[in-house]
């Protein structure tokens, strides 16, 4: 009687514990639990960027039939006719994120390389302290110094003299009235650096002190060696400064309050411009009529797999480089 | 072969927690929903136009102080975002300066009444240091200086309206609505009557493509820009400049004369347009005929829908805009904005007397 009873209840037993060993390797209840919950709670980061591309598509989906792929070369935006075109918003958007990585990039890297090769403790960690702490300003706050301080000081001390040197190049043609294209530049290289020289002093840090020594034993002067240590990195430096590039495409609130925005192509840096984020931001709200409302998700739906594309690469060129030297990535 | 149990106690405190988290969550949610359903009070939301945004400000603190019991909310977004939430109907009333377009009337899940509230002035105001006295614009000029045929400040065309003022030869830096906005709309309004160029390239309505010129957001983002930038001329709601200090410029009207932008031209404007005003009271008053008119002026409406479904909401709100059109007018002067005509308020009453709720009307 025995044997029999044992035999059922191993069937049973030995079918739940194969199912459980399989969940988790220690067999415990509570692990396997735990590895199902965050699982699903992976699967629901996943589910929701999926259900956003699927919102985005449908909801422009009539603006997408009506203009096809005309709306990425029209340069007409006129909701009061019903013509819509994303030439300007991408122009814009692009432009002033180069500005801005052209800005940053030379102070980013200055600034990493500073603070992880040169600088003694005492005044690296206030100084990168610091330095982080102006990606915790507000964008709005941005803004706001924007229009009161630096568009008039751009206004009165750096786009005249400017205009002067290098007015014969188209860059630099127009009337100067402070707010633009090179403010709105400026303003993101500002809010970028701290992203870009937080990931290089990660990078940098991961690179093993091997290599240094290395190239200082072999004679080279602190430059030299630098410069090995940043050959070394430049994979995941090139990570960072897509990262940037990411976070300079999407800004919405700094630049929609310095860069005029007026849809409108033009070659001088001087003049206003539209980014597609100013672009939601300021007719969202507001926008009456369903193909006008459309054409700004579809604005929207650009934006989103331009920034998705570009930070997919970024992190997994900076995971390649730190996976293999043992350092940490920082999630920016 | 047994099985270690150890797993099974550490399952069950795990669910048993879970569980009671639940609960507790469920339950605030159950107290916070409940909460909104006090027995005697009541609460209105309101979105719409910047341009009466302070003197409605005004009018929900002056009538929270006589009826505690009705909250009132108003959130300035503009125009369009009023229309819109009024016809998802996520709020009770909206605003808006230009009236409804007969398409968006059609396509509103019921029928909408406008109420004329107040009047206000779209003016002209610019930056230019060293000018003493408001300038002077012909509409012509005005359209051509939007239009960015009109490049410089001592342009021919201005220096003829302005005898004796030197202007500089700066370019004019033209700031305009970034966003969808009432004040755009009515000013455009304007332009498209005095300027068949005008009408033709841009038209008017919330959003016109600017052909020239800065966005700035809100009246108070172009307010801003023309504070702070040298040579710029704008275009604003009257109480965002007087406010901030800026320099208003007279208009030359229909009629020939360069009025300067007052209460009491608005009100000429408004009187010299009853005639011709619809029954429905949707009307334009820019550029009406008359000596003393300012040319850019406008209603500023309050929608509502005719067929209330909350008796005791619908009930709150005629009786709000009853005191508006009546007790509020009183604040309308200090605050730059010129109270209705009294043949136009005896309209407003009779529509606001058409509300109801279930068939019964909502103010006897």
């Amino acid at each position: 009687m025995s044997v029999v009873r044992q035999d059922d209840k191993l069937d049973f037993v030995s079918q739940y514990s194969t199912w459980r060993r399989a969940l988790s390797p220690t067999g415990n209840t509570g692990d396997a639990i735990f590895r199902i919950v965050m699982f699903l709670a992976a699967l629901l980061m996943v589910a929701i960027v999926i259900a956003k591309l699927i919102a985005l598509s449908a909801d422009s989906m009539l603006s997408i039939r009506q203009f096809g792929f005309g709306f990425l070369a029209s340069q007409r935006w006129d909701p009061i006719k019903g013509e819509f075109g994303a030439l300007p918003f991408i122009y814009g958007t692009i432009v002033s994120a180069v500005i801005a990585l052209l800005i940053s990039v030379p102070f980013s890297l200055g600034i990493a390389i500073f603070l992880v090769e040169q600088a003694p403790q005492y005044v690296s960690r206030p100084v990168g302290f610091l330095v982080e702490l102006l990606a915790a300003i507000p964008s709005v706050v941005y803004g706001l110094w924007g229009i009161f301080v630096l568009a008039p000081f751009l206004r009165n001390y750096i786009e005249p003299p400017l205009a002067k040197v290098l007015g014969w190049l188209p860059l630099f043609k127009g009337s100067i009235t402070g707010i633009g294209l090179l403010t709105g530049g400026i303003i993101l290289a500002i809010m970028v650096t701290p992203i870009i020289s937080a990931v290089v002093r990660d990078v940098l840090t991961a690179v093993p002190g091997s290599q240094r020594e290395a190239a200082l034993a072999l004679g080279a002067t602190k430059w030299e060696m630098i410069r090995v240590v940043l050959v070394n990195g430049a994979p995941g430096i090139a990570g960072a400064i897509i990262l940037g590039l990411g976070r300079a495409l999407g800004e919405t609130m700094a630049v929609t309050m310095v860069i005029g925005n007026r849809p409108q192509i033009s070659a001088s840096l001087f003049e206003p411009s539209y980014t597609i984020a100013s672009a939601i931001a300021n007719e969202f709200t507001e926008a009456t009529g369903d193909l006008y409302l459309s054409a700004l998700v579809e604005l929207g739906l650009i934006l989103f797999l331009v920034t998705f594309i570009v930070n997919g690469i970024a992190r997994m060129l900076v995971w390649n480089v730190t996976r293999k030297t043992g350092g940490v990535s920082r999630a920016a | 072969m047994s099985v270690p149990n150890r797993g099974h106690k550490h399952g069950f405190r795990l669910f048993a927690s879970a569980c009671a988290f639940a609960v507790l969550i469920l339950s605030f949610a159950c107290i916070h929903g409940n909460s909104g359903n006090g027995s005697s009070s009541v609460s209105l939301q309101g979105a719409g136009a910047t341009f009466p945004n302070p003197l409605y400000q005004k009018w929900l603190s002056e009538y929270g102080k006589l009826h505690a019991n009705v909250k009132i909310d108003y959130q300035s977004i503009g125009s369009g975002g009023g229309i819109k939430q009024l016809k998802e109907q996520t709020v009770d009333f909206g605003a808006s300066d230009a009236p409804m377009k007969d398409e968006d009337l059609k396509s509103a899940p019921g029928e909408i009444l406008h109420v004329p509230t107040v009047l206000g002035a779209v003016v002209i105001t610019y930056n230019l240091s060293g000018i003493n006295q408001p300038l002077r614009f012909s509409p012509d000029v005005i359209a051509d200086i939007f239009l960015g045929k009109i490049k410089k400040w001592n342009d021919p065309r201005i220096t003829a309206d302005n005898p004796g003022v030197t202007l500089p030869a700066n370019d004019i830096a033209v700031v305009h609505r970034a966003e969808s906005s009432g004040t755009s709309a009515v000013f455009t309004d304007y332009l498209s009557k005095v300027s068949p160029e005008w009408k033709e390239k841009v038209g008017s309505g919330v959003s016109p493509s600017w052909p020239v010129g800065i966005g700035g957001k809100g009246n108070e983002g172009v307010t801003g820009q023309v504070k702070n930038t040298p040579n710029t001329i704008g275009y604003v709601e009257l109480a965002y400049a007087v406010q901030n200090k800026l320099p208003v410029a007279n208009i030359k009207n229909a009629s020939g004369s360069f009025v300067q932008p007052s209460v009491d031209s608005v009100t000429a404007a408004a009187s010299a347009s009853a005639a011709n005003t619809p029954e429905d009271l949707r009307v334009s008053i820019t550029n009406a005929p008359g000596a003393d008119v300012y040319p850019i002026s406008s209603y500023t409406y309050i929608l509502v829908y005719k067929n209330q479904k909350d008796a005791a909401k619908g009930k709150a709100l005629v009786d709000f805009l009853w005191w508006g059109i009546h007790d509020g007018e009183v604040f309308a002067k200090g605050l730059e904005y010129a109270p209705l005509p009294a043949d136009i308020v005896k309209r407003a009453e009779a529509k606001i007397s058409s509300v109801t709720a279930g068939g019964a009307a909502l103010r006897q």
